[in-house]
């Protein structure tokens, strides 16, 4: 799983049957240090993550689970909002 | 698997319930000589590791699920191993 903060909102209404319901959300990944990492990236959001919010979010093939429709193409799906960073070690 | 270094814990009560009762810490990826090697990532504990522990993080998801004993997982990244040493010959 990979840390990122919600920047933003998509809003597609032209899309897959597979991702009808879906929330996409605008999500800048980030380090430990909530430093930007990476370019911005596109995500399905299943826990009602908003703007500001640091989430962690799931790629690869697990991306595609928590989503109602099975068959969706997802390769970035959010699964946790975060509400703690301990860096420690 | 890769190697890793514990370098924190991330606290959410917010989540998918696949996630209830695990414990989801933060590794550094590191090469055999501790050196940084790719960005931080969060992975589920089964082996009790600390903070600053070496680990083994398996990251492929059918193991993840596998070990989880659940079908529908959204994890691909579990902590497996706490590293004693290395021995290897470059």
């Amino acid at each position: 799983m990979l840390l990122g903060k919600v920047i933003g909102r998509l809003v597609a209404t032209q899309k897959l049957s597979a991702f009808t319901g879906v929330k996409f959300l605008v999500v800048q990944p980030i380090d430990e240090d909530r430093k930007t990492i990476n370019e911005i990236i596109v995500a399905c959001d299943t826990v009602q993550a908003g703007e500001g919010d640091t989430v962690f979010y799931e790629t690869g093939r697990e991306a595609t689970f928590p989503l109602p429709d099975r068959m969706n193409p997802s390769d970035a799906t959010i699964t946790a909002i975060v509400d703690h960073i301990n860096k420690d070690g | 698997m890769i190697l890793g270094r514990i370098i924190g814990n991330i606290v959410s009560t917010v989540k998918h319930s696949a996630y209830q009762g695990l414990k989801i810490l933060m590794v550094q990826p590191i090469d055999p000589m501790n050196q940084d090697t790719g960005t931080v990532i969060a992975a589920v504990d089964k082996v009790q590791a600390g903070p600053g522990d070496h680990v083994l993080v398996m990251t492929e998801g059918n193991s993840a699920r596998q070990l989880l004993q659940s079908q529908d997982t959204p994890v691909n990244m579990v902590i497996v191993g706490l590293v004693d040493n290395i021995e290897y010959d470059n």
